[in-house]
């Protein structure tokens, strides 16, 4: 189970996210499914990276923004996410899939963000937040100075 | 590079037998169906979608939601994570209340495509007051 992403394409990174587990997940969400280790009380997410920043993006459908909180401390992103139970009186479930409760997530970013500029946008239920990288993360070119 | 382990969302089984012309992969919604006194109220979960191009039909007591959603990003873009998949949402249900097909309603909004399928009149829950001499 160390190796939830062994499909992903850094190995370096795989091993630098377990501190996802220590935070609680979607209340009431079925553990296991067809693909191990997601799914499992924290939210998906998808991460990349150019030169200046590095972008996570997340699913969210129903959750509205002041429902979401978003922190970073060196290299670290931290997300807790509400989406509340809205069920009315008198009914009658005859599906009930969407997840519903508090859940959070820590994350391992590959490079310390210069936490003043991290910028979240959230649109039709897909929350994308965009982490600059601080500067001594950032490729440096180096100019050769020929003597 | 789509990889199957690291998708999150169920792949729709019931879009093969559909005709599309786009390719791609269809991914299942998460959806909460409840029963009220006078209508169905279906709420499917379809981030990323957006409101005009969410297509919805109620055809034989069968109900079909289809969500097409374009990729965020091109196609060799480089993950360092990536747990889910992005494509079209699809999924159908067989309906057997009796519904009242023509006023079917739809909104959208955050992501979640909520459908009230009010009941006919037939099936509604009919309060009998008792006579008492």
């Amino acid at each position: 189970m160390v190796f939830r992403y062994r499909n992903t394409r850094h190995p370096m990174h795989q091993l630098r996210d377990e501190m996802d587990r220590l935070l609680t997940g979607f209340l009431g969400q079925p553990s296991g499914g067809p693909w191990p280790g997601v799914g499992r009380g924290h939210p998906a997410v998808n991460l990349w990276e150019d030169a200046d920043a590095m972008i996570v993006e997340l699913e969210v459908p129903g959750v509205k923004k002041d429902q979401i909180d978003i922190s970073v401390v060196g290299d670290e992103l931290s997300l807790k996410i509400e989406r509340p139970d809205p069920t009315p009186e008198d009914v009658t479930y005859h599906r009930r899939e969407r997840p519903v409760g508090a859940f959070g997530r820590v994350l391992r970013l590959p490079a310390d963000v210069d936490a003043g500029r991290v910028e979240a946008e959230l649109s039709d239920g897909v929350l994308t937040i965009t982490l600059p990288k601080a500067e001594n993360a950032k490729p440096r070119k180096i100019e050769v100075v020929s003597a | 590079m789509a990889n199957e382990t690291t998708l999150t969302k169920p792949a729709a089984e019931e879009a093969a037998a559909a005709e599309h012309t786009r390719s791609g992969r269809f991914y299942r919604p998460h959806v909460d169906i409840l029963e009220q006194p006078d209508e169905l109220l279906v709420m499917a979960d379809v981030p990323g979608a957006r409101g005009d191009r969410i297509d919805v039909k109620f055809e034989d007591g069968s109900l079909s939601i289809h969500a097409e959603v374009d990729p965020r990003q091109s196609d060799d873009r480089e993950y360092l994570l990536r747990e889910y998949g992005v494509g079209d949402f699809y999924r159908t249900f067989r309906v057997s209340e009796a519904v009242d097909a023509g006023k079917i309603s739809a909104e959208y909004a955050d992501g979640v495509l909520t459908l009230h399928l009010p009941k006919a009149e037939a099936v509604r829950p009919r309060k009998i007051a008792v006579k008492t001499e």
